[in-house]
């Protein structure tokens, strides 16, 4: 029943092809205490030269959903269910099954870094202290071509830290990732992801350890790379005003579940999914007068060992239907029926019996 | 809340510098200085919030810091006024006397995560500040600490667990009722709501709005997040580099900003609204080394009105007929961006 549902989903995606589909994806953790349904029946697609931002709060499973697509889950974690497919251009061979790879075969190496790449919060993790920021993207372009030789990759690596606005390049290679700035590390960061020319650049919080202005640099220069490139962009943040400005559609996540999923204005526009309405009236606005309280969700979200059975938002929803939303879970179903309708999961717009399941966990 | 005029002032700083030394070589010889705050004045009035804004490493925890003496000002006076009506320096009363004046002013940490001790039960927690101001009786302590709870928004069946078994909005939540244990009538905050999710610092936001009216407590409130301070504070100091460029009305600050930085600062926020093209400014480069700062006006390098003065001449803060303050030789012929106000 699931799986049907999730042909159904890619039925209805937006527009051509798309690049990445995730389909019904469950990464669980298996620790001492219990096991945490970090992602729990996750589909979304990814369209080339366009951005989807993942948005929701901390613990909903956006790091470990890019980790799973990059099989870089850490034990005691494990992909439980469902498919990762990566469509090659057209043309070019059949989709792949990321999650029928061998996590460290030669195949998914040549896809991390190379189809797709990562960018991190703390970009301080991702360099070596003990290697210069030059010798690591030279490193990263000759592991993915080998014909290169040192000298070009240098060029090429000189070439790449210009692009992303690095000033002074041919100086700054040479140098640790230490002594730059944080915006211009998170810059360094992105050179080393971008050097391999990937189709997918999944940036997880990006800005999020930047000061505004700083986040305004990073987040303009994301846009210009994906104008000259076309490469596709997977946002994932919990900031809704980074989203509104640089994503074209919007899943957002909720323990674990893309609760609504659906172009960004939209979303803003017309947000279906209570969940998704509360959020937005709770972010603070510089469009108030001084001194106005915000409006609030009730309760937090609950500890991933807890998880509620049932639509996993039911003890905090306001409007939750007794007797169907604490027993069953509601799929993630289209709304109306235009070429990119928005996806919904919940009671309220697909009454119970119409296309739910049971709860199963 | 408009500036109340008549209310008296609680918090008046003026002149106040904290340097760091460099040090260098075998014999750590003092090379050079870390400016972190240099020569800061404002004041608070009685029941108001300042917030103090600003990017990482502008200055504006090492201000909260001097200012409650949680590290010694290189310079300057913080004057307070007591619960007994009497005005006294904070930086130049003996570190012994300055116990009776920490009942005064609180501070609310960032990090929910560090600030509470793990070996002690939120009653300890809570009501140790009481034992430590003379409150004897555990009874009298049990109740206290029960009301406080409550009041916080926590059940009081709690108060025997450890801070490790609640969540960053629930540990804010105990840094709150700690602060307010001693009835203070200052609250310094230092990012109180930075490490918290969306729904979570709506919550915090909003207890802190009503605590306010409740206990007619004044704030200095500490945050680089402009959005966040837009629904707490009647007044905002904007600080770049070590130095206050800009202090005034809320409201003002927000739609006529009177300093560049502060317009630069309004435009990157991102809005929540996809509807919206904001008119982005962005800025080039980095905020100054505080150890090598700019001659001139400290902003000059990133500034996109800077004239040929602006790199050599000392910038004061000067007033416009309204009393907003700004630090820009241009601030009276130049008008800059602000973000527009729906009229409710
Ligand atoms: N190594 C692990 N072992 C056990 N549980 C884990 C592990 N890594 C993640 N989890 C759990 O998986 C869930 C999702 O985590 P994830 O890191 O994806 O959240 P996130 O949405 O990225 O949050 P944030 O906004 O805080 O980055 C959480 O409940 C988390 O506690
Ligand atoms: N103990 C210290 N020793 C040396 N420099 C310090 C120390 N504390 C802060 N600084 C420096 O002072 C400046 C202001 O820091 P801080 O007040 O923490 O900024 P903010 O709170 O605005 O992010 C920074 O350049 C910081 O590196
Ligand atoms: S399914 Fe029920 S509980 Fe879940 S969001 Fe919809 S109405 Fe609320
Ligand atoms: S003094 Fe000059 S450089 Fe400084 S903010 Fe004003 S115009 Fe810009
Ligand atoms: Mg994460
Ligand atoms: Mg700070």
């Amino acid at each position: 029943m699931t799986r049907m549902v999730a042909e159904d989903v890619a039925r209805t995606g937006s527009g051509p092809a798309p690049l990445l589909t995730v389909r019904d994806l469950c990464t669980w953790y298996f620790s001492n205490e219990g096991v945490v349904h970090a992602v729990d029946g996750v589909n979304f697609d990814v369209h080339a030269g366009r951005t989807l931002g993942i948005v929701g709060e901390s613990g909903c499973g956006k790091s470990v959903t890019a980790r799973s697509i990059l099989r870089i889950v850490e034990k005691p974690g494990r992909i439980v269910r469902g498919s990762i497919h990566l469509h090659p251009p057209a043309g070019q061979g059949e989709p792949r099954d990321l999650v029928q790879l061998r996590e460290d075969g030669p195949e998914m190496r040549a896809i991390q870094g190379g189809d797709i790449a990562l960018v991190f919060q703390e970009p301080m993790t991702s360099f070596s202290p003990v290697h210069t920021v030059g010798n690591q993207i030279i490193e990263t372009i000759r592991l993915h071509d080998r014909s290169m030789t040192k000298a070009l990759a240098r060029d090429r690596a000189i070439e790449m830290l210009q692009m992303v606005g690095i000033p002074r390049a041919e100086r700054r290679v040479d140098e640790f990732a230490y002594q730059l700035s944080g915006g211009l590390r998170q810059r360094a960061m992105i050179a080393l992801a971008l050097a391999c020319n990937p189709r997918l650049l999944i940036a997880d919080e990006p800005t999020t350890a930047l000061d505004v202005t700083t986040q305004a640099q990073i987040l303009e220069l994301l846009k210009r790379l994906q104008a000259e490139r076309g490469m596709a962009i997977m946002l994932i943040t919990h900031n809704l005003g980074v989203i509104a400005e640089m994503a074209d559609d919007v899943a957002v996540m909720y323990l674990g579940r893309v609760v609504e999923h659906a172009p960004v204005r939209e979303l803003f526009r017309s947000p279906q999914h209570p969940y998704t309405r509360a959020l937005l009236r709770s972010i603070p606005s510089l469009h108030v007068p001084p001194r106005q309280a915000l409006a609030t969700i009730e309760g937090t979200v609950p500890h991933p060992l807890n998880r509620p059975s049932g639509c996993p938002f039911h003890p905090r929803c306001e409007v939750a239907i007794a007797g169907t939303c604490e027993s069953h879970v509601p799929d993630l179903l289209p709304i109306g029926t235009g070429p990119a309708p928005a996806l919904v999961s919940c009671f309220l717009h697909h009454p119970f019996g119409d296309g739910a399941r049971q709860e199963t966990n | 809340m408009a500036e109340d005029p008549a209310a008296p002032v609680l918090l008046d700083v003026a002149g106040l510098k904290k340097y760091f030394p460099i040090r260098q070589g075998l014999f750590r010889r003092v090379v050079g200085h870390v400016k972190a705050v240099d020569d800061v004045s404002f004041f608070v009035r009685k029941r108001e919030t300042l917030a103090l804004v600003g990017e990482s490493g502008c200055g504006k925890t090492t201000t909260a810091r001097a200012i409650l003496r949680a590290a010694e000002p290189t310079a300057g006076t913080v004057k307070f006024l007591t619960r007994s009506g009497s005005v006294v320096d904070v930086t130049s009363e003996p570190r012994a006397s300055l116990r009776p004046l920490r009942r005064e002013m609180q501070l609310i940490f960032q990090d929910p995560w560090s600030s509470l001790n793990p070996r002690m039960t939120l009653l300890d927690l809570i009501g140790e500040p009481l034992l430590v101001h003379g409150m004897r009786s555990a009874s009298e302590r049990q109740g206290q600490v029960e009301a406080l709870l409550k009041r916080v928004g926590l059940r009081p069946e709690y108060m025997g667990r450890y801070p490790h078994a609640f969540s960053g909005g629930q540990r804010q939540r105990i840094g709150i009722a700690r602060a307010l244990a001693l009835r203070p009538s200052l609250l310094v905050a230092d990012e109180p709501v930075s490490a918290l999710d969306v729904s979570v610092q709506a919550q915090i936001l909003n207890l802190l709005l009503e605590l306010q009216l409740e206990f007619g407590l004044t704030y200095l409130f500490v945050s680089h997040d402009l959005a966040v301070v837009k629904h707490l504070s009647d007044r905002v100091a904007v600080m770049y580099a070590g130095r206050i460029v800009e202090i005034g009305q809320a409201d003002r600050v927000f739609s006529a900003p009177r300093h560049p930085y502060t317009e630069a600062l309004l435009s990157a926020v991102p809005e929540p609204n996809p509807e919206w093209k904001t008119r982005r400014i962005v800025l080039e480069g980095d905020v100054p080394d505080p150890a090598h700062l700019p001659t001139g006006c400290a902003f000059h390098p990133r500034c996109r009105y800077a004239i040929d003065r602006c790199r050599t001449e000392e910038v004061p803060l000067a007033a416009d007929a309204s009393g907003h303050l700004a630090r820009c030789i241009r601030a009276d012929e130049l008008t800059l961006a602000g973000v527009a106000t729906p009229v409710v």
